[in-house]
This record gives C-alpha cells, sequence and structure tokens, in this order.
C-alpha cells in the first residue's frame, strides 16, 4: 500500500502545483489572472526551495513563449491561466504543437467571453482547448473534478506531453482551482515519472530532431546546449527540421503529429462509469459539474431511477469509444456542462443517432446543482 | 567565406533566401565573426529569431537555432536563458519583428537586464510581406501601405533600449562593418541585455519605393550620412536631419536578471 502524507487541507490551485512539482516542473512562466492565479503564487514560492526557476513575464503570450523556450533547455515547463489568457496562449502552443515542445498549460475557467466573469465558474472553454490554436494539429485535455485529483491530473498531465511531446492542456474550472478539500499526498517514491524520450547519440551519425527512429510517431529529443546542434521553427518542416512546402513533407508531418496520439488512445483516453451497466439514462459530465452529478444519479438510484453517469477525465482525444461502448440499455445521454452546449456536439456525433443526445446547460455563472440533474433526469425518462 | 567560418554555418542550406543587395547577410556575417573573434564555445549558444527576412538568419547558422512566433523571439530567449544560464542566447530579429509586435518583449527584457544579445537588423520596412511601413520607416517614407508618404513618428531604438533599461546599446550600420563586428563583440562580452541597432538596406522594397537606386548608391547613403556619437555631440541641431549616429550609446554594469534569481533560490533554500 502507498505511504501517504498526513492530511492537509488544500485548495485546487495549490494541488496543481504541488502535482507539477512532484512530476519534476522546474520552470514556471505567468501572468496574473483570476481565477488561476494561486498557481502562479505558489510557484514562485515553491519553485527556488527546489531549485527550479520562476518567472511573471510582462503577458500571457511571453510566458507561453518562455515556457517553450525552457522546455526546450531541458526543465519541465508549465504555465497557468484563464479565458481571456487562455486565448492570448494560443499562437505560442501553436508554435509548441508543431515543433513538438512538451509543455503543460493550466486553463482554471471562468465565465466568458471576452473578460466576462472573472470569479465564476465555467466551461465554455472545452472547443477552445481543442481548437483554439489555427491549423491541424494533436492536443491533450484533461479535466479533474476534485483536489487530490487535481494533483493527480497535473502529474499525469507532464507524463503525457512528455511522453508524446505534445503540450497537455489541464483544463480546470474556477471552482476546482479555488475548492478547499482534505487531502492526503502519495509518497513521492510511488510516483510514476514519465521522462521526455532521449536517442541513442552514439546509433545516430547525424540527429535529425524530426526523424521518427523508433516508428511511434515520436522523435526522440535532444535539449538545447547538449552539443547537439539543430533547428527548430514553426515553419512546416522535414525531418532535418528544415522548412519544406513540399507536398509529401508536409503531409507526412501533419500526419505523424495526429498518429502519435491517434495510436495510443487507449492510454490518454480516462474516464469513470458510474452505475451504467443498467442505465436508460446516462450524465455525460467533467470538471466540477461531474460533482452535481454524482451526487444526483446516487439520490435517483435510491428511488430505482436507471440512471448512471460517465465523468471524462480525458476530454481531447474525446473518448468515443466510452459512448459508443454504453450497455443496450440505454436510450438517453443527458450532457451537463456550464456552458451554451459545447461537448454535446462531440457526445452527438460519437452517438451516430443511437442514443437521445439532450444537453443540461448552464452558463449564468453558478453551478449546475444536484437538483436540477435530478429534474432534468426525471424528465427525461418521463418522456421515454 | 573564410574556410575557417565555415563551421559556424550550415553550407548546405545555402543559397540563403535574401533579395540582391540585401544587407541581412552583411549582419550575419558580422555576428559569426565576432563569435569567432571571442572563440564562444558553439555548443553553449543558442540563435533564437521571430518572423521576417531578419529571422530567417539562424536557418543559416550551426547552433542549437529557434525560428519562434512574429515578435515572440525575446521572450522564448528568456525561458532558455534563465533555465540554462550558462548558455549565450542571441537574438536576431528586424525592426517591425521587435518594435511592433515584439515591441512589449523588447523594453521587458531591457527591463530584466537579462544576459542576452539582441541585434536588430533594421531595413525599415517589412520585406517578406513585401515593403509595409514599420516603426522604424522614418517619417515621409512610401511604403506599400504608406502610399501617400508615412505618418507614422519613428522609433529612435537605441533611445527607446536606453530608456528601457538596457545596459549596453549601440548602433553600426551594414556598411560600417569593422565597425559593426567589433560592437557585436563587446554587446556579446557584456554582462546583461544589449542591443546592438544595425541599419541595413533593403533594395528590393524599400529602395525601390523610395527611388534610392542601386544597392551600392544605399551603401553609399549609409556612408555618407552616418556620423559618429562623438561627432552627433558637437553638430548642431539642424545640421542632425537624417543623420545616422552610428557608435555606442550607452554602457553600464547592474545586477544581471538570471545571477539575481540565483540568489532567490539561495535564498529560498536557506529558510528551509
Amino acid at each position: 500500500m502507498t505511504m501517504t502524507s498526513k492530511p492537509r487541507l488544500m485548495q485546487g490551485n495549490e494541488a496543481c502545483v504541488e502535482g507539477a512539482i512532484a512530476a519534476g516542473m522546474r520552470f514556471y512562466a505567468g501572468y496574473p489572472i483570476t481565477p488561476s492565479t494561486e498557481i502562479a503564487e505558489i510557484a514562485a514560492e515553491r519553485l527556488p526551495k527546489v531549485g527550479g526557476k520562476f518567472i511573471q513575464m510582462e503577458d500571457e503570450i511571453a510566458s507561453m513563449g518562455a515556457v517553450i523556450g525552457a522546455s526546450l533547455a531541458g526543465l519541465k515547463a508549465m504555465t497557468a491561466t484563464s479565458g481571456p489568457g487562455f486565448s492570448l496562449k494560443q499562437e505560442n502552443i501553436g508554435f509548441a504543437c508543431l515543433t513538438e515542445v512538451p509543455c503543460v498549460v493550466v486553463d482554471v475557467q471562468r465565465g466568458g467571453p471576452s473578460t466576462g466573469q472573472p470569479t465564476l465558474p465555467a466551461q465554455g472553454d472545452v472547443m477552445q482547448a481543442r481548437w483554439g490554436t489555427h491549423g491541424d494539429h494533436p492536443i491533450i485535455t484533461l479535466s479533474p473534478s476534485y483536489v487530490r485529483e487535481v494533483f493527480d491530473m497535473t502529474i499525469r498531465a507532464f507524463n503525457l506531453s512528455e511522453k508524446y511531446r505534445v503540450p497537455c492542456i489541464l483544463l480546470m474550472d474556477e471552482v476546482v482551482g479555488h475548492l478547499r478539500e482534505r487531502v492526503e499526498l502519495p509518497d513521492p517514491a510511488s510516483i510514476k515519472i514519465i521522462n521526455r524520450k532521449r536517442p541513442d547519440l552514439s546509433k545516430i551519425e547525424y540527429y535529425n530532431p524530426y526523424q521518427d527512429y523508433d516508428g511511434d510517431g515520436i522523435p526522440p529529443m535532444v535539449n538545447f546546449g547538449e552539443g547537439v546542434p539543430y533547428h527548430v521553427t514553426g515553419l512546416i518542416h522535414d525531418i532535418t527540421g528544415f522548412p519544406s512546402t513540399k507536398p509529401e513533407v508536409t503531409e507526412y508531418l501533419i500526419s505523424r503529429l495526429m498518429r502519435k496520439i491517434n495510436d495510443n488512445l487507449d492510454e490518454i483516453i480516462d474516464y469513470e462509469k458510474f452505475y451504467t451497466e443498467d442505465s436508460e439514462t446516462v450524465v455525460v459530465s467533467f470538471g466540477s459539474t461531474a460533482r452535481s452529478v454524482i451526487r444526483a444519479v446516487k439520490i435517483l438510484r435510491r428511488e430505482g431511477q436507471k440512471v448512471g453517469m460517465l465523468r471524462l477525465k480525458t476530454i481531447w482525444p474525446f473518448p468515443h469509444k466510452a459512448i459508443q461502448e454504453l450497455p443496450p440499455t440505454t436510450k438517453n445521454i443527458i450532457v451537463a456542462e456550464m456552458n451554451f452546449g459545447q461537448l454535446i456536439e462531440v457526445v452527438g456525433a460519437s452517438a451516430k443517432g443511437r442514443f437521445n443526445v439532450i444537453g443540461l446547460n448552464k452558463y449564468n455563472g453558478e453551478l449546475i446543482s444536484p437538483d436540477e440533474v435530478i429534474a432534468k433526469v426525471r424528465e427525461v425518462n418521463k418522456n421515454a | 567565406m573564410r574556410k575557417s567560418l565555415e563551421k559556424y554555418y550550415r553550407i548546405d542550406k545555402l543559397p540563403h533566401i535574401w533579395c540582391p543587395g540585401c544587407g541581412h547577410g552583411i549582419i550575419t556575417g558580422a555576428v559569426v565573426r565576432a563569435i569567432d573573434n571571442l572563440k564562444l564555445d558553439k555548443d553553449k549558444i543558442c540563435i533564437v529569431s521571430g518572423i521576417g527576412c531578419s529571422s530567417r538568419a539562424p536557418g543559416y547558422l550551426n547552433f542549437n537555432t529557434l525560428h519562434t512566433t512574429h515578435g515572440r523571439a525575446l521572450a522564448f530567449a528568456t525561458g532558455i536563458k534563465l533555465a540554462r544560464p550558462d548558455l549565450k542566447v542571441i537574438v536576431l530579429t528586424g525592426d517591425g519583428d521587435c518594435t511592433a509586435i515584439g515591441g512589449n518583449h523588447f523594453i521587458h527584457a531591457c527591463r530584466r537586464n537579462i544576459d542576452i544579445t539582441t541585434v536588430v537588423f533594421n531595413n525599415s520596412i517589412y520585406g517578406m510581406t513585401s515593403g509595409q511601413y514599420s516603426p522604424m520607416t522614418p517619417l515621409g517614407a512610401y511604403a506599400t501601405t504608406a502610399p501617400y508618404g508615412n505618418i507614422d513618428r519613428n522609433f529612435d531604438l537605441c533611445k527607446l533600449a536606453q530608456a528601457s533599461g538596457a545596459t549596453y546599446v549601440a548602433r553600426g550600420t551594414v556598411y560600417h562593418v569593422p565597425q559593426l563586428i567589433k560592437i557585436i563583440e563587446k554587446a556579446l562580452q557584456h554582462k546583461g541585455f544589449s542591443v546592438v541597432e544595425t541599419l541595413s538596406i533593403c533594395p528590393t522594397y524599400f529602395g525601390r519605393k523610395n527611388k534610392l537606386g542601386s544597392p551600392v548608391k544605399m551603401m553609399e547613403m549609409l556612408r555618407d550620412n552616418s556620423i559618429t556619437v562623438k561627432a552627433a555631440e558637437k553638430m548642431p541641431r539642424e545640421e542632425m536631419v537624417n543623420k545616422i549616429v552610428i557608435g555606442e550609446f550607452f554602457e553600464e554594469n547592474a545586477p544581471e536578471y538570471t545571477e539575481e534569481y540565483m540568489k532567490i533560490i539561495q535564498r529560498a533554500q536557506g529558510e528551509e
């Protein structure tokens, strides 16, 4: 059994920094923005204690750039922000996707669009996390529901980012970020850490930074300053890292970037099923919304309602299999999300007409309550 | 090219993409010569750029090179330098890249006095996108987006750098090459944020739009209009119009960012 630390009252944003440091984060660049600011504040205090570096940059764009620079120079790096800052970071998130620089970007979602509602929760950045930066690109997005899960998922975000050389978005929301819960942290020795794959330079005559040496779509990485000169560019490039406009080079690169994620869905995708075995109705949710859904499902089950829940821990790549593998008893899917209806589009595509897909949406700055979930399930089951 | 300099270039990537008569190759050559003269460890050099004609220079140079997003070179460079203070980080950027879209990053890098050398290739125009005015295009000059003459007042980059906190500030031109190499050498040796503005020539766009004649003519203009910092001090204001002041403007010793951060680490660890 894993040793754990003494129980502590911990905030979600604090758990994020603790998880990051446990994962090996040694660089943080950020810019103050509600409701993510505690992450920067705690990182500023904690990082130098472990020999790491913190810098408050002049803006969100620069923070993302500094994170990529630091990661290229060999440090595990993270930044955190919220809606407006997430918009600004998109330019350089795209750079990290194309140049395959591992990094973690935390988005503690607040109400939007624009300045929106800085202090209130929302889940309106679901689509932005997937398609916020321009062009075809791979991305991984995880979404925690509990404080302890923020810790574990931040570690997982670093591990996936390092393994697949892709930016990993940790999509939190104001409630999970500011919530304080009793937390027992695992023994650091028991935590599984994954570091970026490195080439065996003794076996390589000339290192090509974007050559798929191992056939898994993930080029091994040499850090800057290790005596191996190579070029990194945000232009479409060939395996040598230099720009190319050749159709075959372009197609190969984009498809390899997608393949390295799509070939590993089973490892990347994580979700939790709850009472789905015989459900007629399944509520799909994530983040803080899932907390209300679990409560609602427990109450409804006591009443004998055939209802279950599917909590998505990985949002992107989307867990299509989890939807498609719902039992034959399932007729209805309710997608509960604090937005006007974003994830429902993907659930609908996944359902392919097999289920009735119904939205439970709230976009007024308030949480979706268990009562609202209960009312929606009753309404759906009555009409079914 | 001198044989001994070939190791600094990716010879297989030449010829470069720059137009005939462009001054950017001269600046790139001056950076290489400065590195060679100082016998810097090649493996400890990172060269970072943004987007534009000038920012293509790192692609031809055989170091760890990073061609970033438009205007953001200094942000990436700051991350590299803070992560690995033992590396010599050089930023190659243009007038548009550095002072328009990258203006905020530039003044803040100056302010932090982080040990990065920035060489600004100033050709007074956006060359890559074929001739739009930049914040360094002189008042009254013509550009594709200033068909009736430019009414935007231009930056004095050296004044901007100094006012923002850079601790080594100098200007050179692609005509005065030996001086340019010396200035870049001093910038590379300086501990802190150093800025070398280099006047380049763009015969294809700036020259053609402003009827300045051949690249040779544009070089002659740099020669004839440049005066030293010392000469400029004695010159009456009315004679200074259209003069290019070259040389070293400012040098001071001030706490360097990454060294100060190492003290933070010591302080934080001492408390535990």
